[in-house]
């Protein structure tokens, strides 16, 4: 059985906990940007482009035996850091379960500031993104 | 300047005192504010005069008989007059509008009525996108032609190419003073004569020039001139434009209302005079004793002063930013105010603006509004550090410190 979204998040949340200051949570998201696994250059094209981002941030989406399987790139590192983490609690779950789910973990691991619309990063844009090409996935 | 006499010498940590915001703190470190390119902060005596306008002299302006609407008509007034006087107009010449954009947009629609099919506006590869897009449209309606200056490699107007483009064909000459991207300091009387030498108008995006350095606008001799308050320590939502009156009174309106007109019936209006002609419905008053305020407080420092520590930071920004390997400057003008635009390495303005917001720093990253400038670069942006008087060595010292700590956690 593999991890519901709530379990991946608290997941996240105890690693984030060990963090004394600014300077290793940023470097560790810094670290993940470096490892996110990235989509083909043939494949950032404008419908996968994420609007409303600083940097550019591309996302795919494709599904495998019924689970929502994300990936994705972007020109700055920390929104490859955060989008990794988003595509961590994301990916390999149902549509139906992306669609409901209530990404908490973002508000606790003190990313919060990056999620107010009007922020020029787009997290709420990627965010709505996910969610979006789960709910196409549910209506087909 | 009236208030020459109660003038002490320039002392930056003086004037920070002014500025409560200063004193705040970010992300637990002392707010470190770069990014008075996109809108300076306000002193308290500012912030106070709202709050004695609504709280002591606010009713409508130039309406009523009784005498609260005579107070306020009196400050507002007495507000334009001090305007005037600090860009060396006379207070008919002062039109309040909500900000640059809306001045430069009152032109595009006024001016450009005046117009005709294959007249040319003039610009520069180095405009905000509000002195681009007002003349877009007006272009497109007019059937008229926008002509593009352009910038060299250094970040300085191409002006071997300025007889090819100001022609008898430019009707009005559009162009920024000094360049919220670039830095750049235009040299804008020589341009403007040059202009008016063809027969063109001028107007002057005086935006990012009227808190760095004296503006006269009779010694310019520009037609029109267009800032923001909130870029010069007053509040958001007024602005200014200026328009040398015999021009003014020769075009047609912009927006139609209260406030600008002689006499209604319905068969036909005549127009009120300048200024209010070009200030149709209930104006921002508040604003617009503020923005007195913001100006009364500036003639009280000793400006001179003021405008020298500024250059003095912008040279040491600099000298200490060529320090750090891998810094590209985005600008290199040899006439610059002290505004920064740079690039590190291959690194991206979003990730360096982000670790640097972690450490109390607030400086602009992205396009600044200056899209086609970035596209002529090849860049999807800059960082930008943009100083004001009240910013000081010490700060950059810590600006630089943030940075190079930014640099290392993202190599
Ligand atoms: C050079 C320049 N022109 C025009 C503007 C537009 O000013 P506002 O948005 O206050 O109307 C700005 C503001 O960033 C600017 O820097």
């Amino acid at each position: 059985m593999s991890k519901s979204i709530n379990e991946l998040q608290d997941e996240v949340i105890e690693e984030f906990a060990l963090f004394d200051d600014w300077m290793e949570k940023y470097e560790y998201i810094i670290d993940l940007g470096k490892d996110l696994p990235l989509i083909e250059e043939a494949k950032k094209t404008e419908d996968r482009l994420i609007h409303g981002c600083q940097s550019r941030v591309w996302v795919e989406a494709e599904v495998l035996d019924d689970r929502m399987c994300f990936t994705a790139d972007s020109e700055a590192i920390i929104t490859k850091g955060i989008i990794s983490l988003l595509i961590r609690v994301l990916s390999n779950q149902t549509p139906e379960n992306i669609v409901k789910s209530e990404l908490y973990f973002i508000g606790e691991i003190g990313l919060q500031e990056h999620l107010s619309p009007t922020r020029a990063n787009g997290l709420v844009g990627m965010i709505n993104r996910l969610k979006s090409e789960a709910l196409k996935q549910l209506a087909k | 300047m009236l208030y020459l006499c109660t003038m002490v010498p320039f002392d930056v940590l003086r004037v920070r005192q002014d500025f409560p915001i200063l004193q705040e703190t970010v992300h637990g470190k002392p707010l470190i504010y770069f990014d008075n390119g996109a809108s300076s902060q306000k002193p308290q005596q500012v912030i106070d005069r709202i709050n004695h306008y609504y709280a002591k002299e606010h009713s409508n302006v130039h309406r009523g008989v009784h005498h609260l609407s005579a107070k306020a008509t009196e400050v507002y007034e007495a507000a334009r007059k001090t305007v005037a006087d600090f860009v060396g107009a006379t207070h008919e010449e002062i039109v309040f509008t909500k900000g640059t954009t809306d001045a430069i947009n009152t032109i595009a629609f006024s001016f450009g009525e005046t117009l005709k099919p294959g007249d040319e506006i003039l610009i520069t590869g180095m405009e905000h996108h509000s002195n681009i897009v007002p003349w877009q449209m007006l272009c497109e309606r007019k059937r008229c032609n926008l002509k593009v200056l352009p910038v060299l490699e250094n970040g300085t107007l191409d002006l071997s190419e300025i007889d090819r483009f100001l022609t008898e064909k430019t009707k009005l000459f559009s162009f920024v003073h000094v360049s919220n991207t670039l830095g750049t300091v235009n040299p804008a009387k020589e341009l403007i004569s040059k202009a008016h030498a063809m027969g063109a108008k001028v107007l002057l995006d005086a935006a990012q020039s009227i808190q760095h350095m004296p503006i006269n606008v009779q010694e310019l001799d520009c037609d029109f001139l267009a800032f923001s308050g909130h870029k010069v320590f007053a509040p958001t939502g007024i602005g200014v434009l200026y328009g040398k009156k015999d021009l003014m009174e020769s075009l047609p309106p912009y927006q139609g209302g209260g406030d600008m007109i002689e006499y209604v019936t319905f068969e036909k209006t005549t127009y009120n005079s300048m200024p209010l002609k070009f200030e149709a419905g209930t104006p921002n008053i508040s604003g617009v004793i503020a923005l007195g305020e913001a100006l009364n407080y500036l003639n009280s420092l000793d400006l001179q002063g003021a405008f020298q520590h500024e250059e003095a930071l912008g040279k040491y920004l600099r000298s200490h930013m060529r320090e750090i390997p891998k810094v590209r400057f985005i600008g290199e003008a040899p006439e610059t105010c002290s505004t920064l635009s740079f690039l590190v390495d291959d690194l991206h303005p979003f990730d360096l603006g982000t670790l640097l917001d972690q450490q109390g720093v607030a400086v602009r990253t992205g396009h600044h509004c200056t899209q086609p400038l970035m596209q002529q670069f090849n860049i999807p942006g800059t960082v930008r550090a943009s100083l004001a008087f009240y910013n000081t060595h010490e700060e950059i010292d810590r600006f630089i410190t943030a940075l190079n700590r930014s640099i290392q956690l993202l190599s």
